[in-house]
């Protein structure tokens, strides 16, 4: 089912005749507001009367995490703080979170946003909406939440953890749609078996699953284990949260974009440069109607490409193939985005310790694990046991500390881990999906 | 009073001790006595030699971590209650041994115990009172 019919399957002239509507609006109001954007848009030489044609986009400068962290924590907010009804935050690339803003506006496109994705993946009024997104500054379970109510579902906030009890819930209360990520849905597969509980037996009929990267090999095995249909969605917090991509039930190929609130772009991550329809590159966003946190050509670092072909749904917004990969070295770890350089900046922060580690992540059984390998100095060293074990759960509270997701630190010999010729080595990334 | 004790650490993987000893062979370095403490990830190795320096210098050009501490050996009587009695008047002083080994040569009859204590200063006047003899560093390089 199409949620907006009206603007989902708006034909192509008529939806970019209103995306260059709005994107002008967006232009005039960040130059505005946003004294930063001002000046980047300045020093390109581009102002808001140049907006003439959806075309006209390339002409814009881009937007970075690096700006973010510049305008930390509130910098880029393009409305008078008192119109802020909602803060989330993702992570840094050091010790400082990625902060993002909603208006009350944003919080209703946000709800519509939503609706439209768990319609995309078949769920509907009546349903009863499992969400095991993390309710929190992540924005995954809140945004799930408002968009379930207001599709008319009946949401259960279960937030992430304790498998056993969310499957107890499941049994009990009937949960017909999933919504986590995707190594979540397997965990609680596993859990279910070693319960001997049957999926079959449960009236859990779709799943919606994101913010970590997945394939399709992963797909056909929670599709098999859990006996549901399983939907990727995308979005990001900087962009808005998720509901900005979804798959269709009818062909699970390709996540349609919603092209009235956000205009997808690929280019090369070299030159910089759009490249044509169904070309690889960097995927970017420009959001049309955010009001608190706008960003215009924002660069996500994920690599993907524009399928432009029409789709069986009816829906006439393009799609973006699966997140196949990263432009740089961040990683997701049980949904938590982690950068090597935020695991630098505590083992900096602690006296002694040298910026040399390594950072290896693999998956037990469905779950990520994260092992950080710190080199003993001389400085650190000690004749006790003792002393170093607190050392390393030190290293491990303050990572979870920062990053929210655990780790185990591994002390090892000096010089053991590869010394950096030009960029170092910092991960190693034994999960196969 | 004081002996000199280095340490090592070692990650848990196979032949790593015995880097450590061919090291130590080629430099002509003699091991006096040794314990290992391990864990599931690494060990501490800790060693009494006869020529700390030399020993603390070839480790480390082998890029080895090495650390110097200062502990105490002890001679202890060889007969039941020999150690109970020394142990017995640490826990009266309140001071705490972290770790300790035994030495595997003797003085005159009796064994040798090396100690790692919290206090070392409080524990050496602790053992003096009590008319324990502590061994000095010649006597020990040199056994």
């Amino acid at each position: 089912m199409i949620w907006n019919e009206e603007f989902e399957t708006l034909p192509r002239e008529a939806l970019e005749a209103l995306q260059l509507k709005r994107l002008k609006n967006l232009v005039e109001r960040v130059y505005a507001a946003v004294p930063y954007y001002r000046k980047k848009m300045e020093e390109a030489g581009v102002g808001p009367n140049d907006i003439r044609d959806i075309r006209d986009l390339s002409k814009l400068p881009f937007t970075t995490k690096e700006d973010l962290r510049l305008n930390y924590p509130f910098g880029l907010f393009a409305v008078p703080f008192e119109q802020v009804v909602r803060i989330h935050a993702s992570s840094g690339t050091t010790g400082k979170p990625t902060v993002v803003g909603y208006t009350r506006h944003d919080i209703e496109s946000w709800a519509e946003l939503m609706a439209r994705t768990l319609s995309c993946g078949g769920a509907h009024k009546g349903d009863v909406v499992h969400n095991a997104y993390g309710y929190g500054l992540f924005t995954g379970g809140l945004g799930a939440h408002y968009g379930a109510e207001r599709l008319g579902a009946a949401v259960i906030p279960i937030s992430g953890g304790n498998s056993k009890r969310q499957i107890m819930i499941m049994q009990d209360f009937g949960s017909t749609v999933l919504m986590c990520t995707p190594s979540y849905a397997l965990n609680l597969a596993d859990v279910m078996k070693e319960m001997g509980v049957d999926p079959k037996t449960l009236k859990l009929r779709v799943g919606l699953f994101g913010a970590e990267p997945w394939s399709e090999k992963m797909r056909e095995e929670i599709e098999k284990r859990l006996n549901i249909k399983a939907i990727d969605i995308f979005g990001l917090s900087e962009v808005m949260g998720p509901g900005v991509a979804s798959e269709c039930i009818e062909e699970k190929h390709g996540l349609h974009v919603f092209e009235d609130y956000f205009i997808p772009e690929i280019i090369d991550p070299e030159t910089y440069k759009p490249v044509p329809h169904g070309q690889k590159g960097e995927l970017v966003f420009t959001t049309l109607t955010k009001e608190a946190f706008p960003v215009i050509r924002y660069r996500t670092k994920d690599i993907s490409r524009i399928i432009a072909e029409p789709c069986s749904c009816g829906r006439s917004f393009h799609r973006i193939e699966r997140i196949t990969g990263r432009t740089d070295d961040m990683l997701i770890i049980r949904g938590v985005n982690v950068f090597p350089s935020q695991i630098e900046h505590v083992l900096m922060s602690i006296e002694g310790v040298e910026p040399h580690y390594l950072i290896i992540v693999d998956r037990q059984g469905s779950l990520d694990v994260m092992e950080v390998q710190v080199e003993v100095s001389e400085d650190i060293f000690s004749d006790e046991v003792k002393v170093l074990e607190k050392l390393g759960r030190r290293i491990e509270r303050e990572i979870k500390d920062l990053l929210g997701t655990t780790c185990k630190v591994k002390l090892v010999e000096p010089k053991t881990i590869q010394r950096s010729e030009g960029k170092a080595k910092r991960v190693i990334d034994n999960r196969k999906l | 009073m004081k002996l000199e004790q280095i340490s090592i650490f070692l990650e848990n993987k196979s032949g790593r001790l015995a880097d450590v000893a061919d090291i130590l062979a080629k430099a002509g370095v003699n091991i006096r006595a040794l314990a290992l403490a391990d864990t599931t990830d690494f060990g501490i190795l800790r060693l009494i030699v006869n020529d700390t320096e030399k020993a603390k210098k070839v480790l480390k050009d082998n890029g080895f971590t090495v650390g110097k501490t200062e502990v105490v050996g002890v001679e202890v009587a060889d007969r039941p209650g020999g150690l109970a009695e020394i142990l017995t008047v640490m826990r009266d002083s309140g001071i705490n041994v972290e770790y300790m080994y035994a030495f595997v040569q003797k003085s005159g009859g009796n064994a040798i115990i090396i100690f790692r204590f919290d206090e070392l200063e409080k524990a050496i006047e602790t053992l003096r009172k009590a008319g324990i003899r502590i061994l000095r560093g010649e006597e020990i390089y040199s056994l």
